[in-house]
This record gives structure tokens, C-alpha cells and sequence, in this order.
């Protein structure tokens, strides 16, 4: 008798399915639509709120660590220009190691088009124009890859949210972001964003193969100008190898004056 | 004693400016390092030696001012070499103030100065690179250059770069001497005077400009050279040392050279070409005319299997015409493979050979360099000839195969 009834409800569990199958999976595409509005909408106001810094200036330290605990220091200064309409100019000056001191990069980064990068080798006095198409490799040696570093544009991503989540009493948007250019190392990041600052306090990397790769936790936010929110710290964890870098920001300034003349080839050659 | 009153006048002038609040602002960087060569195979000549030590010191000093405006380079180079004395030599690389002038229409930068500038995109050869004279006495590849004293004027625009050089003061060749290795058959005595085949000779000075420009993946530049080649575009036999080998003294020409250079990017693909046309303009080869060029590509593997190495494949190939001199790339094809680690100690290793198309002369090389702990570094270079036919620039190398080692501390 129980087996009869059971088959009888599976059979009608099967032909509610089978019937309203259609209808379900329109409703799930309609949450998906909106989902991916609301996780759109999120990056917009994020992006908006952090518009019109003009420029900045900073130094940071980056410590590689390995998972015998070894530490390796590197020292770069930088400084970015904001760009409207298209992707930021920027420029970083490495003061250690010792051996690559006076080496810069120098990127006038797109939104999807691929970016311009210059590097100048002070020991050859050389400025080499590199390939930036492929920004999924480590930059020096730490578990940032170039597009981590990269100036982060909207159209960078296409968006998802997730859900809202409550962690340690700040409330968060969850949402998901896939990497819009074909060469990135990542098939989704889920991004944690304080929902008062509209910041990443932490962002999940999954690799081509979608399992877990890295952990950035942005911690120690400042507030500057009244408006612009900056992490002193950064730390990323890469849970494949172990291995971690913490970027310690310090001496940040804004609206400085840089101009586009700050961000030639030249001035490149200068920067040290 | 004039020289002394000179020195000491040069040393106090700096040594005020130092003390005038300067060095306190500025950056006093460099390295310092010792290198062995250890050769494989008994010498060619008595006079040359089964390995070589040497010291190397670089110091550098920077400061720069007016919010960046201007600045001021210092970089000082010595090496003592344990048997050449050739290469036992010091150069000033660098001792130039660089100043920008800009406004909102226009913006130049003017340098004074002893300098170094490099063009060129290719690995294996830097065949439009003219400013500098080279180095050739501190390594074969070729890369180390002497300081040039110029004038240097630059703009740069929406529409490209333009750089023109007054060149006062031509810098010879430096050569490895008689108990140097791997060297040159004959002996070149850079003691004696060389050889210049017009009546300026050394006061000559040289002009040269460059104008480059990228529209979006694409670079290129020309580069046009009128002066004292850097190249000597001969030897004269002068003397018979003790050994019995020949003992030549170079032969610097005029030229003018017109050079092109060229790299476009294609998803993981670079292509690469340098082109120069030389025609000389003075002594015994006048009004020859002389074509060059090399044209290659990288392709690059990012993050091998899962890793974060990347691999690289370099195939340039390299054509001379010979008229003006004979060269050891004029019908070449240079194939390496360049691993980049992308680690904390910035491991990196370049391996691959140079072939002759005609005489199947092969020339092979491993270079590898990473970085111990936070101050040193590591080089280790391994050059090996095969062969080599007689009568051709690599025949006095057949014995010569060696390995380098560097290492190095940096301040």
C-alpha cells in the first residue's frame, strides 16, 4: 500500500515536474536576470562612489611568504592617474630588491581592449613594450597575478549577486563576477562587499578549472578625502601551494597633480 | 701633475656638491661582484689561460630635484681582471643632468651629459643600437656599452617620439688583450693609436635621431646615424708579438646609417624585426653599401601544466650581405627557449644555439640568473662553438667553449 502510494506520488511529482517544468525554468531565469542587475547595480555604485579621485600616490611593501616561511620583501612606490571613460594610467617604481631597483612598469590599462605596459630595464636603459594580453601571470614572483593588480574596470566582468551575508556584524553583498576577457586565469571570483562603504573587504579566486585558488582578505580601510576608501593591507592566500603575500600600503595621497605627462615613455626613464 | 691638479679640482667640485645638503636627498645604489670563466679545452695561444677570476664594481648615484624636473646620474664601472689586461678597465657608464622643459603646447627633455640609450627589440642581436660602442672586452654578447658623451633632446607627443643627439667624442672598441679569452685571432692593440680613415679622426662629432610611435599593438621607430661607425670596418696588420700572432690596430670609417625597428603583438605572439642600411663614407670601402637584418618572433606559454612558469620560444633569423665586413650572423637562424619561473628569486634561464645556414657552424647558449636572498645575485652562463670554418669570425673560438659564473651583492 505504501509502495502504491509512493509510486502514485512519484508518477505525479514527475508529471508536475514534466508540466511545469517550462514555467520553472522561466521564473529561474527571470531570478537569474534579476540577480544579475542587482550584482551589476552593486559594481556600479561601487565604481561611482570611488570616482573622481583624480590621482593618488603610495608606497607598498609586498612580502612574499612561502610555506617553509621564508619571507622575501619587495618596495614599490606608485601612482595612478584616473582616466574617465577609459581604464586608469599607472605607474609602479620597484626600490627593493636591490638588483631590480629603478625598475617601472607603466600601464595605460582599457576597459577591454588590451592594455599599453611598458617595463624600463635601468641597466640596459631600456624601455620595453611588453604583451600584456595575457595578465594571469604572477607579478614579481608573489601570488598577485597582473589582473589582481589591474585597474578594475565594470566592464572587466559580468556581474551576479549572490546573497547578503552578515559576518562578524557588518553586512555584506555577495556577488559573483566572470572575467569578461578571454586570457584571464579565473573562471569566477566571489566578492564580499561591505555594503555601507561599498569596498571588497575579501574576494575568493577560482581557477580554469573552477576549484578554489586564492583568498585576498582587504583589510584596515581609511577613508580619504572624506569619500575614498583604501585598505592598509592586503594579504592573499593561495590554498593550492600555501604560499601567501601581504601588501602593507602606506603614504597615500591624493589629488597630487600628477597629469598625462607623468605617464609617457619619458617619464618612465625619470621615475626612479 | 697637471693630471693630479685636474683630479683633485674634479673631486672637491663634487665633493662640495655633495656636502651642499645634496647627498641627503640622494641615492647612492650599484653592485659589487666577483666572476669566474673556466674554459673546457687547452688554448689556442700560450698567452692564454685555462680560467679567469675577476672583480666588478658599479657604484651609482642619483638625485633628482624641481619635483623631478631635473637630475643628476652618477654611474661608475671597474673591473680588475686576474690575467687581460684589457680587461682590467674602468669607464665612466654614466655622469649626465637631465632636465624637462614643458608647458601646455610643448615638452622637451634635454640631457647632458655622458649616457647610455638603447634601440631595438630583437634578443639575439642589436643590430640598430648605434649610439653606444660596445663593451666587447667585458662579454661576447655584445650587450655591455661604453658611455657616450651627447647632448640629447627629446619630445614626446600624441604622435610619437622624436630624439636627436649631438655626439662629441667617439669611444673606441674595447678588445680582449693577448692573454684574454675567448678572443680574436689576431691581437687587437687598442694600446696603439687606431686607425681613423678621414681627416677629423677622433674630434669628429656624430649626429643621430630617432623617431618612434605604437598604434595599439604595434611599435616602431627609424633611426638615422651620420658619423664615426662604431663598427671598425677593418683591421691593419701592425706588429708580430712575441708569440708569433698577428697584432692589429682597428679601423674606425664614416657612415651614415639608416635603421628600422619593429614589434607587434598578436595574442601570445610578439613578431620582431630590426633592419639597417649602412653606407660608408670614407677610406678604402667608400660609398659600400651594406644591408642587415633580423626578424623573429616569441611565443610564449603562460603557466605551463597548471604552474606559474612560462615558456617562451624564440626563433630569429639573421642576414648580412657582407660587403663591409665579415659578421658571425649572415645567414644564421637562432632558436631558444626562455623558462621564467616567476618565483620569489626571479629564476630565469635562456637556452638555445645560433645556426650557420652555410657552414653549419654552431654556436650554443645556456644563461640562467636568480636572486639569493634579499641582496645577491647569481649568474651562470655556459658558451659553446662547433664547427667553425677557417677564415670566419668564430674560428679563432673552436677551443673556447666556457662556462661564466657572476655573483653579485647589490647596495
Amino acid at each position: 500500500m505504501n509502495t502504491t502510494l509512493n509510486i502514485q506520488a512519484q508518477v505525479i511529482l514527475l508529471i508536475t515536474t514534466v508540466l511545469f517544468a517550462p514555467i520553472l525554468a522561466h521564473a529561474e531565469s527571470a531570478e537569474d536576470e534579476s540577480a544579475k542587475n542587482r550584482g551589476m547595480a552593486i559594481a556600479v555604485e561601487a565604481d561611482k562612489r570611488d570616482t573622481g579621485f583624480v590621482d593618488f600616490t603610495a608606497n607598498m611593501v609586498m612580502e612574499l611568504r612561502n610555506k617553509q616561511g621564508d619571507k622575501s620583501t619587495r618596495t614599490i612606490r606608485l601612482k595612478t592617474l584616473e582616466v574617465i571613460g577609459d581604464g586608469d594610467k599607472s605607474m609602479s617604481i620597484f626600490d627593493k630588491p636591490a638588483d631590480v631597483k629603478g625598475t617601472a612598469f607603466l600601464t595605460h590599462s582599457h576597459a577591454l581592449k588590451p592594455d599599453e605596459q611598458w617595463l624600463y630595464l635601468p641597466a640596459l636603459k631600456r624601455v620595453k613594450r611588453i604583451n600584456s594580453k595575457n595578465k594571469s601571470g604572477p607579478f614579481m614572483g608573489s601570488e598577485f597575478a597582473y589582473e589582481d593588480l589591474a585597474s578594475q574596470e565594470i566592464e572587466k566582468y559580468t556581474y551576479k549577486f549572490v546573497r547578503d551575508e552578515k559576518l562578524n556584524g557588518i553586512d555584506y553583498y555577495v556577488i559573483e563576477r566572470y572575467p569578461a576577457y578571454q586570457h584571464s586565469g579565473y573562471t569566477r571570483q566571489v566578492v564580499w562587499v561591505n555594503n555601507k562603504r561599498y569596498v571588497a573587504e575579501k574576494i575568493e579566486f577560482y581557477d580554469r578549472k573552477n576549484s578554489l585558488l586564492k583568498t585576498l582578505n582587504n583589510t584596515d580601510y581609511q577613508q580619504y578625502l572624506d569619500q575614498y576608501w583604501r585598505p592598509d593591507t592586503m594579504l592573499m592566500e593561495n590554498h593550492q601551494t600555501g604560499k601567501s603575500t601581504l601588501l602593507t600600503w602606506e603614504n597615500y595621497q591624493f589629488k597630487t597633480g600628477l597629469t598625462d605627462k607623468n605617464f609617457t615613455r619619458n617619464s618612465l626613464k625619470r621615475a626612479r | 701633475m697637471k693630471n693630479i691638479r685636474t683630479c683633485l679640482a674634479v673631486i672637491g667640485l663634487l665633493c662640495s656638491c655633495f656636502v651642499s645638503g645634496f647627498v641627503y636627498s640622494g641615492e647612492f645604489s650599484g653592485y659589487i661582484g666577483g666572476q669566474t670563466r673556466i674554459f673546457f679545452e687547452e688554448p689556442i695561444s700560450s698567452e692564454q689561460h685555462n680560467s679567469y677570476l675577476s672583480a666588478v664594481a658599479e657604484p651609482e648615484f642619483f638625485h633628482d630635484w624641481d619635483n623631478g624636473a631635473q637630475n643628476l646620474e652618477v654611474k661608475l664601472f671597474y673591473r680588475i681582471d686576474q690575467h687581460d689586461e684589457q680587461r682590467t678597465h674602468g669607464d665612466i657608464r654614466e655622469l649626465s643632468w637631465t632636465g624637462v622643459f614643458e608647458n601646455s603646447h610643448e615638452n622637451w627633455e634635454v640631457l647632458a651629459g655622458i649616457s647610455k640609450v638603447f634601440w631595438g627589440v630583437t634578443e639575439t642581436q642589436h643590430l640598430v643600437d648605434i649610439v653606444n660602442q660596445t663593451d666587447q672586452v667585458e662579454n661576447v654578447d655584445g650587450e655591455d656599452k661604453l658611455g657616450q658623451p651627447m647632448i640629447r633632446f627629446s619630445t614626446e607627443r600624441d604622435w610619437g617620439i622624436v630624439d636627436l643627439f649631438i655626439l662629441p667624442g667617439f669611444r673606441e672598441r674595447t678588445f680582449p688583450g693577448a692573454e684574454g679569452r675567448p678572443r680574436p685571432g689576431a691581437i687587437v692593440d687598442t694600446d696603439r693609436n687606431a686607425i681613423y680613415d678621414f681627416s677629423a679622426g677622433k674630434q669628429h662629432v656624430d649626429f643621430a635621431g630617432r623617431y618612434s610611435h605604437y598604434i595599439g599593438e604595434w611599435e616602431f621607430g627609424v633611426s638615422l646615424f651620420t658619423g664615426t661607425g662604431r663598427e671598425p670596418t677593418d683591421f691593419k696588420p701592425v706588429a708580430v708579438s712575441p708569440t708569433g700572432e698577428t697584432i692589429v690596430v682597428p679601423v674606425y670609417s664614416l657612415i651614415n646609417q639608416i635603421g628600422v625597428d619593429s614589434q607587434a603583438f598578436f595574442g601570445d605572439w610578439t613578431w620582431k624585426l630590426e633592419a639597417a642600411n649602412t653606407i660608408v663614407r670614407s677610406g678604402a670601402k667608400k660609398d659600400i653599401n651594406s644591408f642587415k637584418t633580423v626578424a623573429g618572433f616569441e611565443y610564449t606559454l603562460v603557466g605551463i601544466s597548471d604552474s606559474s612558469i612560462d615558456l617562451g620560444f624564440v626563433v630569429e633569423y639573421h642576414y648580412s650581405d657582407q660587403r663591409i665586413s665579415d659578421t658571425i650572423f649572415d645567414n644564421d637562424l637562432a632558436t631558444a627557449l626562455r623558462f621564467v619561473l616567476n618565483d620569489a628569486q626571479s629564476t630565469e634561464i635562456l637556452a638555445g644555439f645560433t645556426t650557420d645556414a652555410d657552414t653549419q657552424t654552431i654556436g650554443s647558449f645556456i644563461e640562467a640568473s636568480r636572486r639569493l636572498g634579499e641582496s645577491w645575485t647569481l649568474e651562470a652562463q655556459l658558451r659553446t662553438f662547433h664547427g667553425a670554418k677557417q677564415g670566419r669570425p668564430l674560428f679563432s673560438f673552436r677551443f673556447d667553449n666556457f662556462v661564466q659564473i657572476d655573483l653579485n651583492y647589490h647596495f
